[in-house]
């Protein structure tokens, strides 16, 4: 699997990263190095094999349903880099 | 019925899917021990993993798992034992986390159906596809600021369940019926609250057009409609719009558009650069989701019994109508008072109470069922009274409303207000040879052929004796005398 300067600045783009044109051959070539080592992996033959998703005992543990947080706006609001009285903002986003 | 759309070359079919949003009945949130209750101060409902700070890690709610599987066996679905959770990436500012937990490849619930009826009586069964589990996002604001959008992740991370289901819907109608019955089952399991003015209930519509006989179209995606009524509105301009794209030659694209009531109709909503690329992958924070078998049946074991089977039963049992029963079963509490009011009493008398006076009395005063003027034990008293003959059915109306006026028992206002019928046949003669003394011209009349007058005397002698005479016994002593 190799990948294409347009796949390469569309992953950017999806992930909200600016990257300049100039950088795009040297990122393609990081990412496809890491894709080719990766890729080793298909040589291992896992038919029949459940994929494994955990060590151990590999089940989620559920809590009870009580209300043990919350009622901390400041705490929640504490990095905001810009907050007006009890809310978040952001530069708008309309579509 | 089939509904088709009559485009420029022939008809068209329908073709739709709904994916509903309903906000799961809980205390806390799916991963978070913040409070999942409507309407707290802005974000006072929000805990450090719901705004999505490094290092947070979710803990799963063990209620909210109960009420998927709750809604699942009431969908009559296969519930998976073990399931797992996948990030959902994407980028919006009341997504604190860039990433929606979500359930992508294993969901909680598998195949399922609903059973819906039309207003020809006809039904359909409607295949669902999967339920899964996910979080809800926060709520931004755009109007308070010209230049910022205000945020409030109180709803962010509230438990969603998101039920799929099959293209098997093929009219406005079906879609509207599968939304109430949905709705309807929701509400019995108690798994949510079914609102859809307030959000806590909302559908994504994929609509596409054919031509009898073909494979699917390509499909719109119709995002966040938030009344029956819009789906059904929507889905009609929808397939319109694409009957006129196919029918001058172009091709409808697979996007996502929104519904504008307003102006009756639909409008792209995302350009296609930005179509969805949500890059699942399993969520590492999160091991698979595994249940025993042992609480799903103990979970089965505790569901109310649900509308089709509680309407069977009222037919059964009860011996009323299959409408009066779908009436009496729509919503759980209705049910309950018909029960209430019929338990040991004539069903029907009972129903046609309920459905007829009592419905139209909480419409008149604006009142619900659950602070009913009238309760179902003081309705039931009344039509004790009707049954032993204590009052007729005329008299009966109006003891149903002083009852409505000032809270009284029927007993207490007939006692009162001397209602009782008279059931005295010597009165009723009586009162029936004063009519017939009143009104010569008119027994003559009747005399020489004019059957119709008899009703005449009816209403006379029930004047007389203030609606209170034995309608059976003044039928019966008049049929004598003329």
């Amino acid at each position: 699997m190799s990948l294409d300067p347009a796949t390469v600045r569309r992953i950017a783009r999806l992930a909200r990263i600016g990257i300049d044109e100039s950088d795009l051959p040297a990122l393609q070539r990081e990412l496809n190095g890491i894709l080719g080592w990766i890729e080793q992996l298909n040589e291992v033959d896992v038919d029949n094999v459940e994929p494994m998703v955990g060590t151990g005992h590999a089940a989620l543990r559920m809590r009870e349903d009580v209300v043990t947080d919350g009622d901390a706006r400041e705490a929640v609001l504490s990095n905001a880099p810009d907050a007006a009285g009890p809310y978040y903002t952001v530069p708008k986003v309309v579509e | 019925m089939t509904y088709l759309i009559e485009g420029r070359d022939g008809p068209w079919e329908l073709v739709v899917g709904l994916e509903v949003h309903a906000q799961v009945i809980s205390r806390s949130k799916l991963f978070s021990g913040a409070s999942a209750s409507y309407g707290g101060e802005p974000n006072t409902h929000v805990s450090l993993v719901d705004a999505g700070f490094p290092g947070m890690l979710p803990v799963i709610n063990r209620e909210c798992v109960a009420q998927a599987v709750r809604t699942g066996l009431g969908l009559k679905a296969r519930v998976n034992l073990e399931s797992r959770f996948d990030r959902k990436n994407y980028f919006y500012a009341d997504l604190p986390t860039g990433y929606q937990i979500s359930q992508f490849t294993h969901p909680i619930i598998g195949e399922g159906a609903v059973e819906i009826e039309l207003v020809d009586g006809s039904t359909r069964v409607i295949g669902i596809t999967r339920l899964h589990l996910e979080q809800d996002a926060g709520k931004s604001m755009h109007d308070q600021d010209p230049a910022r959008s205000f945020i409030d992740l109180n709803r962010a991370g509230v438990a969603l369940m998101e039920i799929v289901s099959e293209p098997d819907i093929r009219s406005p109608e079906e879609a509207g019926a599968y939304l109430r019955k949905l709705r309807m089952i929701l509400r019995y399991l108690g798994t949510c609250d079914g609102n859809m003015e307030e959000g806590s209930m909302r559908a994504d519509v994929n609509v596409s057009v054919r031509k009898a006989g073909e494979p699917f179209r390509t499909r719109c995606e119709i995002k966040n409609v938030n009344s029956i009524r819009y789906v059904m509105q929507a889905i009609e301009v929808e397939a319109v719009r694409q009957v006129e794209i196919w029918e001058s030659g172009g091709s409808v694209d697979q996007e996502t558009r929104l519904f504008d009531p307003a102006r009756s109709e639909t409008r792209s909503l995302r350009s296609k650069e930005d179509a969805h690329d949500y890059r699942y992958f399993p969520d590492p924070d999160l091991l698979p989701l595994v249940i025993e078998e042992a609480w799903v049946q103990e979970l089965a074991s505790h569901l109310p019994e649900l509308p089709d089977a509680k309407r069977q039963r009222f037919q059964d049992e009860y011996g009323i109508p299959r409408y009066d029963a779908g009436v009496l079963v729509a919503e759980q509490p209705t049910a309950d008072f018909y029960e209430t009011v019929a338990r040991g009493r004539d069903p029907r008398l009972a129903a046609n109470w309920v459905i007829g006076d009592f419905f139209a009395a909480l419409n008149r005063t604006g009142r619900t069922i659950q602070d009913s003027p009238i309760s179902a034990e003081a309705l039931g008293g009344m039509l004790d009274l009707i049954t032993d003959g204590t009052i007729n059915g005329k008299i009966a109306k109006d003891v149903f409303e002083e009852m409505l006026a000032n809270g009284e028992t029927a007993a207490e206002i007939v006692e009162r207000k001397g209602l009782r019928q008279v059931t005295d046949t010597g009165a009723i003669d009586a009162a029936v040879q004063a009519v017939l003394d009143k009104n010569p011209d008119k027994l003559a009349e009747y005399r020489s052929g004019k059957d119709k007058l008899f009703g005449f005397f009816v209403g006379q002698v029930m004047k007389a004796m203030a609606g209170k005479g034995n309608p059976a016994l003044v039928n019966e002593a008049l049929k004598k005398v003329l």
